[in-house]
């Protein structure tokens, strides 16, 4: 395929859900990762519940479920770059960026330094980013 | 379906991939080889523990342009490109490896 | 006749803690299972509504749901007893009936 002619358009995946009472967490990571084949300027958002996806030491041996949370470190991997997390969530839910993984990429064209994926912004921050999407997809 | 390996009987899905991943052993992956026409070599073996190292880290196991790109970093350049791992694994790197190794299909396997 | 209320979805996308908590009788207990853990956190938004109904019903979260969420019984309100699935099955035992809010 010729590069040139490739249309890219901006994709946001918008999580706003907690990660094991529903499937909506899983299911959007999965399609994060089918999707991040096809080349697109990709973003994903955590934001309300949905901060608690992030969160660092989950353990689900004692619900019977996959814990899945490894999975969001390899989006860096997937040239999936753009993180963000709304910072009012965390406050109403009395967490901070510290409770959360610490996710990066390595980037191929600075010797592979690592970078921080993460970005907290604030829900008026958010709402500019949310703007200028093309899609959104809802989770 | 089921692969028998030392008078063993393993369960996989309709594909081969193996049905429990704690079930794998290195002797899973040479029988599945040698039943695909194709013995291991430690150029396959290298791929083979890789995916299995990365399933362990993440969970998953990583597409194609992933699995390509990260063996380039770890093993050099000269194996991280897609015709040396077409080569070992001419049914798809991803795939094939991926049932050698005992892991599901890969996410994102188009 | 003391009942027994469980919660299972997080006090940001349902009112189900609060619907609870509005209809819940002195006396009675107030189980948080799976979503439902997030309101057993302290420092929320939601924290002050349970230390309020605290004074005549008695908390309770199940352990492995907040495990499996990553939060931390450090961080469980102050009043709020962990329950394991033992537990859980002991306070259905003692109450007189279940109520669950979904």
């Amino acid at each position: 395929m010729d590069d040139g002619d490739q249309i890219v358009k901006k994709f946001m995946y918008m999580n706003r859900k907690t990660p094991y009472g529903t499937i909506y967490a899983l299911e959007s990571l999965e399609v994060v990762l089918i999707a991040a084949a096809f080349d697109q300027d990709v973003s994903l958002v955590f934001a309300d519940d949905g901060v608690y996806q992030l969160m660092k030491d989950q353990s689900t041996e004692e619900i019977g479920m996959k814990n899945f949370s490894p999975t969001y470190s390899a989006l860096g991997d997937y040239d999936i770059k753009k993180i963000y997390i709304e910072k009012e969530s965390l406050d109403e839910r009395g967490l901070s960026l510290d409770d959360l993984q610490d996710l990066k990429y390595e980037d191929e064209d600075d010797d592979w330094a690592e970078k921080d994926s993460i970005h907290l912004v604030s829900r008026d921050e958010l709402a500019e980013v949310i703007d200028q999407q093309d899609v959104v997809f809802s989770f | 379906m089921a692969i028998e390996v030392d008078g063993q009987s393993y369960e996989t899905d309709e594909e081969g991939y193996l049905a429990d991943l704690n079930q794998w052993r290195p002797e899973l992956a040479t029988a599945m080889a040698d039943a695909d026409g194709a013995p291991l070599t430690e150029d396959h073996w290298e791929v083979v523990n890789f995916l299995r190292e990365y399933y362990e880290e993440y969970q998953i196991a990583p597409a194609v342009r992933v699995l390509t790109k990260a063996i380039g970093k770890k093993l050099g350049k000269e194996k991280g490109n897609s015709k040396y791992l077409y080569e070992l694994f001419p049914y798809g790197p991803a795939k094939q490896a991926c049932k050698y190794a005992g892991l599901p299909k890969p996410t994102g396997c188009v | 006749m003391a009942m027994l209320h469980t919660v299972n979805k997080s006090p940001f996308e349902k009112n189900s803690l609060e619907s609870c908590l509005r209809l819940a009788k002195a006396g009675s207990a107030v189980l948080l299972t799976e979503d439902g853990v997030v309101g057993a956190m302290k420092g929320t938004k939601h924290s002050k509504d349970v230390a309020d109904a605290m004074a005549n019903i008695s908390f309770y979260v199940l352990g492995p749901d907040l495990k499996a969420r990553g939060l931390s019984e450090n961080n469980v309100a102050e009043g709020i007893k962990v329950v394991d699935y033992s537990g859980f099955v002991d306070l259905a035992a003692e109450h007189e009936s279940v109520q669950a809010w979904l």
